[in-house]
This record gives C-alpha cells, structure tokens and sequence, in this order.
C-alpha cells in the first residue's frame, strides 16, 4: 500500500492529507501517539516510585491495548513488540520482577521503536524495514536479568526512517511542542490572505497555516529537526491535527450556531426590505459565513458511515456460514458523513437490515443457480448525500418481496382492509412490512420472506426523524433505503397557516403540495362515508383538516384547499391547512413538559420574525387522525347496519344459480362486488382454492359444492360474488347471475338444511336463502375472528344477516 | 397548624418579588425570578391545558407561557389591559407567568406568615402556601413549582 497523495506537497484545499488511510488505523495512530506519550511520563515516573502498581497497570493497558489492536490490524513486528513488553510488564506489575534501570531503559526502547513502527505505518501503510529482532532481544534479556545489550536497540529504526526514534527525546513535552506551531502561524496566515477575494477570508482558514505549521515546527524539534520536518508532515497530520473534544461543548456551539442562523434569518427578512445597499451586501456576507459556519460546526460532529459499516462484514461472513449462503458485500460510499448522534442512532437498524437482507433477501446458493443467478448473493450498502439527507440503501440481489403475498397477509392479519388494498399500488403494499403487527409471526418470514422486527426498525430510523421505504423486485431483489437528516437540531420545513397561527411541517415528511381553487375544491373533495378524500393521480387521499384536528377554526372562506401530502409509517395522507408559507431551515427548541404531553408537537421554533411557531408531530398527527377517522367510518357504517336490521323484513336479494335447477338468495347488502374469475386463475393454497383479486388472495367457496348441488365443472369463466368485510373478503362462486329481487323473508318456511337458513318464494319459484356466515366460513374459518378492535362490530353484522 | 406548614413557613423568608393579579397581592421567592417582561407576542397551543397561554420568544427560547389567573380560578383579565410577564427559572428551565402588574421587592419576615386559611378551597389552596400579615396588605406566597406545572 502506498499513499503518493500524501507524499506530495498538502493542498490548502484539502481537509486532510490523510484521506488514503484506513479509518481504522488512522484511530489507532491518533489513539496510541496519545497513550505512548503518556507512556514517556509513565515510565520516567515510574523509576522514582518503582512500586506504583496503577503506573505499573496504566503502561501494562496501554501496551496491551497497542498489542491487541495490532494483532487485528495484522501489524505483525508491532505486535511482537508489545508482547514482549507486555510480558515483562506483566511480570513486573504481578510483582515477579524488579524494576531496575536497564528494564526501565529497554521498556522506553520498546516505547520508541512502537513509535517508529507508528510512523512507518503513518508513513507508508506498512510496518517499513524498521527492525524490531534487537529490542525484543534486548526485552527478553532483560527478562532474565541478563545485562542487556542496549546499544544495538537504538539503531533499530536506523534503516527506513531513520530519525523517527528521535522524537522520543522531546516527547514527554509533547503537549507545549503541540501548543506552539498552532498558535504562531494564525497571525501568520491571515496576513497571507488578506489581499485575496473577499469571500474566502473567513471561510477556510483553517487548513492555510498547515505548511507554516512546518517550518515553525523545525526549530521546536530540538532532537532531530530534519527528521520532523520531513516525516513530521504526516505526522502532524495524524495525531497532532486531532484533537479530542467533549461531544457536550459541540452541542453548545451547534446550539449557538442555531441561535446565530436563526438572528441571520431575522436580519436577511429585515434587510429585505431596505434600500441601503451597503446594509444589504453586509447582510448578504453574514448570510454566508453564517452558513458556511453552521456547515462547518456540523462537520465537526460529523463522522464516516464506515464507522458502523466496519462491523457489518463479519455479521454478514458469519450469517452466511450460519445460513449456509454465500454473500458478497460491497460498500460504496464509506465516507458520506454523518452526525455522530445519529449515526449510534442508525447502527441497530442497519445491522437488522443487513441481517435481513442477508437471512432472507438472499437466497439458498442452490436457489440461485436455479434461477439463472450466480451463486453469491451481493448485498450492496450505498451511503450519499441527497437533497439535504443522507440516503443510507441496503440492497440485495436476492428473491425479492412479492406484494401479492404481503397483501394478502395483511388482510389476512386485519390491518387492512381488501378495499383499501385493492386501491394500493405495489410499492405502497410492500410498505406494509412496517406496520406493527405485521411481522411478529415465524410464518410471514415463509411466506414474505422478510419481516421480523421491521417495525422497530421504521420507530427508530422515525424518532431521528428519518424514513425508511422499501423497494423490490420480485426475483431481483431488494432495496431497503433510509433517509436521515444531516443533523437534528437544524430542520427544513414548511410553514403553513392554519386558523391565524403558523406551524411547522418537517419536509422529511412532506411529499409534495396540491392547491384548489374554490371551483374545483368543489368537485375535487369527494366523500367516502363522512371522511374527506381526494383524488390524487387516481389514488383516494385521505384528508385530514388540521383545524379539526387542533379544534379550531379555519379562518379560510373562500373555498380554496390547499393539501400537503404527508407520508407516516408508509401511510398517505394529505393535511389541509389555510395557507402555506414558505420553506425555511428551522431550529428545534425544546418545548415544556405539558407541550410534550399534547402529543402532536415535536417541538417549537422561532420563525424569521421572532414569532414562536409549532412544529406539527407527523407521525402523532397521523396516528391520532387516521385512527379517529377509521373509528368514525366505523361508527358510520354499524349504524347503517342497525338501520339495516330495522328493514330486515324486506330486503333485496340477489339471486343467482348453483347449478342442478336449484336458486339461492343472498342479501345484497353483504355482496360487495360481482365479478367474473378466469377458471384457470384459480390457485390452490393448500386445500383451499384462492384467486388473486387486485393484489389481494381471496378466497373461495364454490357454492354448489359447499350446498351439494352439482353443477358444471368445466367452466371457462366463474361467476364470483365478492363479499367483503373488516379487511377480509371471500368469493362465492355461482353458477349464474339471475336477477336482483325485493325479497319477502315472512313468506319463508324453516326448511332447514345444510348451509341454508330456509327458503321463501321469490319471483314465483322456491329460492333457498343462503346462509352467508357458513358459506364464508367454508371459504374463511378465520373470516370473523377478525383480531382488531373491530370485532364488536365483526358480530354485529353477521348477526343482522341471520335476520333474513 | 400541621407541622408541615410549620416547616415550611421559615423557607419562604427572605426577599419576593411581588405582583398584583385580580386586586390581589402575591409574591415569589426572588430567587427564582429571572426576569420581568412587558407584555409579549403569544403563540396559542391548541389542545393545551387552559392555563397555558401560549408561547413566548424569549430571545431566542421558546418558553411556555402560564396565565395565573386561569391557574388559581380567577375570572379572564379585563380586555385592554395587557398582562406583564414574569419568567421564572426552575431546574434550569425557564417558564413564564402572565400577572397583572408587577410590584416592588419585599423584604418579608416568617414570623409574620401564616399558612393559608382553611377556608381556601379549589385550585388556589394548592397554589398559595400561605400570607404574611403586611401593613395593611396581605401578602400571598406563591408556589410556584405548583403554579408552573399546569
């Protein structure tokens, strides 16, 4: 590995010189300098006060430390140093040896050539032809009590980089050796820049003294001044351009930095409206450097998503093995940057992703090759910024999530109903593995093959207000892609108006804006049971009225509707507010305890001109909304039912024939649809027959069958009556369609037979009344144990039909 | 007398900041008080419990806002007279009371405290810790952990 990058002269431009080297070891450079420096002081402390086991035990950890690090690392000279060391400082802490002089002075040897291969590895990557025979000679000798030949060791760094064992001289004074060339050169640079363009004085500053740095640097290397200024360079890069700072005063300075966007917004909407040119340019500066201030404070909180990527190989190597499946994975784009908060917050639900993917995106090597694949799967991460986000992909070229399936088990579980899912498209269905409730079972992983757990992986990527959504390919494989924001405490959102009072919509979750004007308000907002919809691009929007939902009024008379279209847990919606207002980068504040209880705002903020706005939680909006709406259709719907009860004498009834002359009546309140199924489309799920309907499994009963007629088998097209209720739905097949009648249930007489409640003359001919509930039964045993709270209501209609 | 109240009385010795609301006179430790306000541009939270007024920008910070007269069940302060903001901090957080108007600091001695009389019902009784017996005035203590925590 070499790094020619580095070799040449540091660009000012460029944010570290560094870049070609691994994170991993880069950490562990900046890390070990630190401890070997305390190490120095250790080991001289150490002689006054031979007996201070906890010196004893620091240097034992920080040598063990460097030791097991480069174990992993496969710096093999480091590690065999360190063990040595190690072994006698074992040795020494436990008691078993002495410290004597030459064992002080063959440990500070170790120290220096650590040090040396430290900066070979910086260097050039690698361990370099720095020799460590001597010194581990010189350790083991000294081990055994033997005079140790402590000449030889100081030349082992004698051939490749020669004076890196130099800097051990100066290095207990390490810190005020740092302090020094950092503070010289500021005066310095600045003056340097004065004369260039006005826009890059305060910006980048930071990365100019680096050459001064250098040559400020000679003469503070008292011990070997050609050597740092020449290996130095990368030196400096490493462990003396880091320093460590509490994560605690960087939430200070990003809150004050909010603070300072917040005041430039005010000043930038004041200066707007000024006509002092000078007033406005000046404005126009604090504009940028307050941006560019923000972005870099940002940076500094920033780390590289290869933080938690590193581990994910060896979760994916060892899942394979476990699962007996062979998985590539490929990185691209290691080094998007991430706040460091959220990206602790994002490693759970990337790792269960990638387990997933892994689990159940890929499949068996045999499975593959059997469907033209080759036989290692390739699981891909992808990192990238976008839009203000970073966009975090996992992605498999597995078998893919089939939404006919996951339609069909959420109906199957009751959260949704077949309507509702009739109307959804694909890529909404596959949302569905998000809903709770979704994935407990072991059975949907067989059926989904995906699943478990998902819905806690869509909470937490949520409450750092991110999103997941989930795209496939049946046979092609999956794309699992998290948006996150960049940071939390700066948001871009929407202002909207509603009642006089401005709040704020987060645009993580915003889709997009629909504006009607009163004219087509009019016929646009159509109905479905008392909820407001709206047709979008032929999908029925949900709409929620955030005046109702605040219990206010809306102060808008003039008929125009202006929607946002919000996303929630991969539900749809779309808010009417009055007005929308702008699209601002807004700053969370935190808001009190009772605010929080409310349950609908995230937080609050401070708008351009000093007035307080809320910001509106999405997902607790969405929640409370859609639920008190659903509770409301529901209300709506058993009340039609009771009213149905009311007219149970006289009902009108679908008539339709099973085959061998006989003629059943159905309530036609309970048919939901007539259709016509190709016979060949019927497919059977164990002894069951089912058939796709609009994304959904049905399931069927042939009535003839189910009532012992015997009518045509060979049919090419089957007459089907869809019956649908609280998510679920069943097909009765007929034989034909016969007409619709006012059905007369007094003149019925208790013929009482399997499947039938009776029989009654309609249309001058004896026609049996079906007994609904058997015959969906038949189809669904499961179809009335529906497990959601709409089960009153389940029991409710059945009964009513019992009336017939 | 209980001996809690007895315990108390000698913790609110020391120096109020005083403030008149619906003919009343009322005090809290000055401690507590960070500062005092005009009459501020609010932020109404709909679905917030009544006493919370609204939300002010205290340069910069949100805080909430808590109208006293609500919180101790007295009528709505007479249109056209603005209320005056005092924002007290507790356990670091700032929170904000709307009064009438804002009175001197006084000195008050515990010996003249009494706690409140058993007469005193409602919401008031939990907010009041008791009077001290000025010249001519009554001076109600306020608790104002109680007070804020609408």
């Amino acid at each position: 590995m070499t790094f020619p990058k580095r070799l040449a002269a540091p660009d000012p431009r460029e944010k570290s010189n560094v870049d070609g080297l691994d994170d991993i070891v880069e950490e562990f450079l900046v890390e070990s300098h630190e401890n070997l420096d305390q190490l120095d002081t250790d080991l001289v402390a150490l002689e006054q006060e031979p007996d201070s086991r906890e010196r004893l035990s620091s240097i034992f950890r920080t040598i063990h430390t460097i030791k097991g690090t480069s174990g992993f690392l496969a710096f093999n000279r480091l590690e065999e140093v360190t063990h040595v060391g190690e072994n006698m400082l074992s040795r020494l802490r436990d008691g078993a040896l002495a410290l004597t002089p030459t064992r002080t002075s063959v440990l500070l040897q170790m120290v220096d050539t650590v040090r040396a291969l430290l900066a070979s590895i910086e260097a050039t990557g690698g361990e370099g032809g720095v020799d460590v025979a001597a010194v581990v000679a010189a350790i083991s000798a000294a081990m055994d009590d033997e005079p140790a030949v402590t000449e030889p060791a100081v030349a082992v760094v004698a051939d490749e980089a020669p004076a890196e064992a130099a800097p051990a001289a100066k290095a207990p004074r390490k810190p005020a050796a740092k302090k020094a060339p950092a503070a010289v050169p500021s005066p310095v640079a600045p003056v340097a820049e004065v004369s260039a363009p006005v826009s890059e004085i305060p910006v980048v500053p930071a990365p100019r003294p680096e050459p001064a740095v250098e040559v400020a640097d000679v003469p503070d290397g008292e011990a070997a001044p050609a050597a740092e200024s020449g290996g130095g360079q990368a030196r400096r890069a490493v462990a003396d351009s880091t320093i460590r700072v509490d994560v605690d005063l960087l939430d200070e300075l990003m809150l004050l930095v909010g603070e300072l966007v917040l005041t430039r917004n005010q000043i930038v909407q004041y200066v707007g409206r000024s006509n002092d040119t000078d007033l406005v340019r000046a404005s126009q500066r604090l504009n940028l450097i307050a941006s560019e201030l923000q972005e870099g404070v940002m940076k500094t909180r920033m780390q590289p998503i290869d933080h938690i990527w590193s581990k994910l190989p060896r979760v994916v190597r060892d899942l394979g093995l476990q699962c007996g499946k062979s998985v590539r994975l490929e990185m691209e784009g290691r080094d998007t940057e991430l706040d460091k908060t959220l990206l602790e917050a994002v490693k759970d639900p990337l790792t269960h992703l990638v387990r997933n993917s892994v689990d159940h995106g890929i499949e068996a090597p045999a499975a593959r090759k059997a469907a033209g694949k080759p036989a290692e799967g390739v699981l891909t991460l992808r990192a990238r910024h976008e839009s203000g986000q970073v966009v975090v992909e996992v992605a498999d070229d597995g078998a893919g999530i089939d939404p006919h399936k996951i339609g069909a088990k959420a109906v199957e579980r009751g959260l949704i109903s077949v309507d509702a899912l009739a109307r959804m498209s694909p890529a909404d269905i596959l949302q569905m593995i998000f809903l709770p409730g979704f994935s407990t079972a072991a059975a949907v992983t067989n059926v989904s093959g995906r699943g478990v757990g998902m819905d806690v992986v869509k909470t937490n990527i949520e409450s750092i207000g991110g999103t997941i959504e989930v795209e496939s390919v049946p046979g092609g494989g999956t794309v699992c892609r998290l948006r996150i924001p960049l940071t939390l405490a700066i948001v871009p959102a929407l202002t909207v108006e509603c009642s006089g009072d401005r709040y704020a919509i987060p645009q993580i979750s915003l889709q997009e804006l629909v504006s009607l004007d009163a004219e087509k308000a009019a016929t646009a907002v159509e109905e479905v049971g008392g909820a407001p919809v709206y047709r979008l691009r032929g999908e029925l929007l949900p709409l929620v009225r955030l005046t109702d939902v605040l219990g206010l009024a809306s102060d808008r008379h003039d008929g125009h509707v202006v929607i946002a279209v919000l996303r929630s847990e991969g539900r749809r919606f779309g808010l009417v507010v009055d007005r929308v207002i702008n699209t601002e980068e807004i700053v969370v504040k935190a808001v009190g305890g009772q605010m929080k209880a409310i349950g609908l705002y995230s937080g609050a903020t401070v708008l351009g001109d000093g007035t307080v706005a809320l910001i509106l939680d999405v997902q607790a909006l969405a929640r409370r909304a859609l639920r008190t709406e659903t509770t409301d259709r529901q209300e709506t719907r058993e009340s039609a039912s009771s009213a149905a009860q009311a007219e149970t004498e006289r009902q009108r009834m679908l008539l339709a024939a099973i085959g061998g002359g006989r003629r059943v009546a159905i309530p036609l309140d309970t048919v939901t649809r007539l259709e016509q199924v190709r016979a060949e489309s019927v497919e059977k799920v164990g002894n069951r027959e089912v058939v796709q309907y609009r994304g959904a499994i049905l399931p069927i009963v042939r009535l003839d069958r189910h009532l012992g007629a015997y009518g045509e088998t060979d049919r090419e097209v089957l007459e089907v009556i869809v019956y649908a209720d609280h998510g679920r739905s069943v097909a009765i097949v007929v034989e034909e369609i016969l007409d619709i009648v006012d059905g007369e249930a007094a003149i019925r007489s208790d013929i009482d037979d399997l499947g039938l409640l009776g029989s009654a003359v309609l249309g001058d001919k004896v026609t049996e009344l079906l007994d609904v509930r058997a015959a969906i039964l038949a189809a669904d045993p499961a179809f009335y144990s529906t497990p959601l709270d709409s089960l009153t209501a389940a029991e409710g209609v059945p009964a009513s039909l019992l009336e017939v | 007398m209980t001996a809690g109240t007895e315990l108390s009385a000698p913790a609110i010795g020391g120096q109020l900041a005083t403030f008149w609301l619906d003919g009343d006179l009322y005090g809290v430790e000055v401690a507590h008080v960070q500062e005092v306000l005009k009459s501020q541009g609010l932020t109404r939270v709909p679905l917030a419990p009544t006493a919370v007024a609204g939300l002010i920008n205290l340069r910069g910070q949100v805080v909430t806002a808590i109208e006293l007269r609500e919180r101790l069940g007295r009528p709505p302060r007479p249109e056209g007279t603005d209320a005056v903001v005092i924002v007290v901090r507790l356990h670091g957080e700032a929170v904000s009371l709307l009064v009438d108007a804002i009175a001197d600091v006084v000195d008050v001695d515990p010996t003249d405290f009494e706690a409140p009389p058993d007469t005193l019902d409602g919401s008031a009784r939990e907010l009041i810790r008791g009077a001290f017996k000025l010249q001519g005035q009554l001076l109600l203590a306020l608790d104002v952990q109680k007070a804020v925590s609408a």
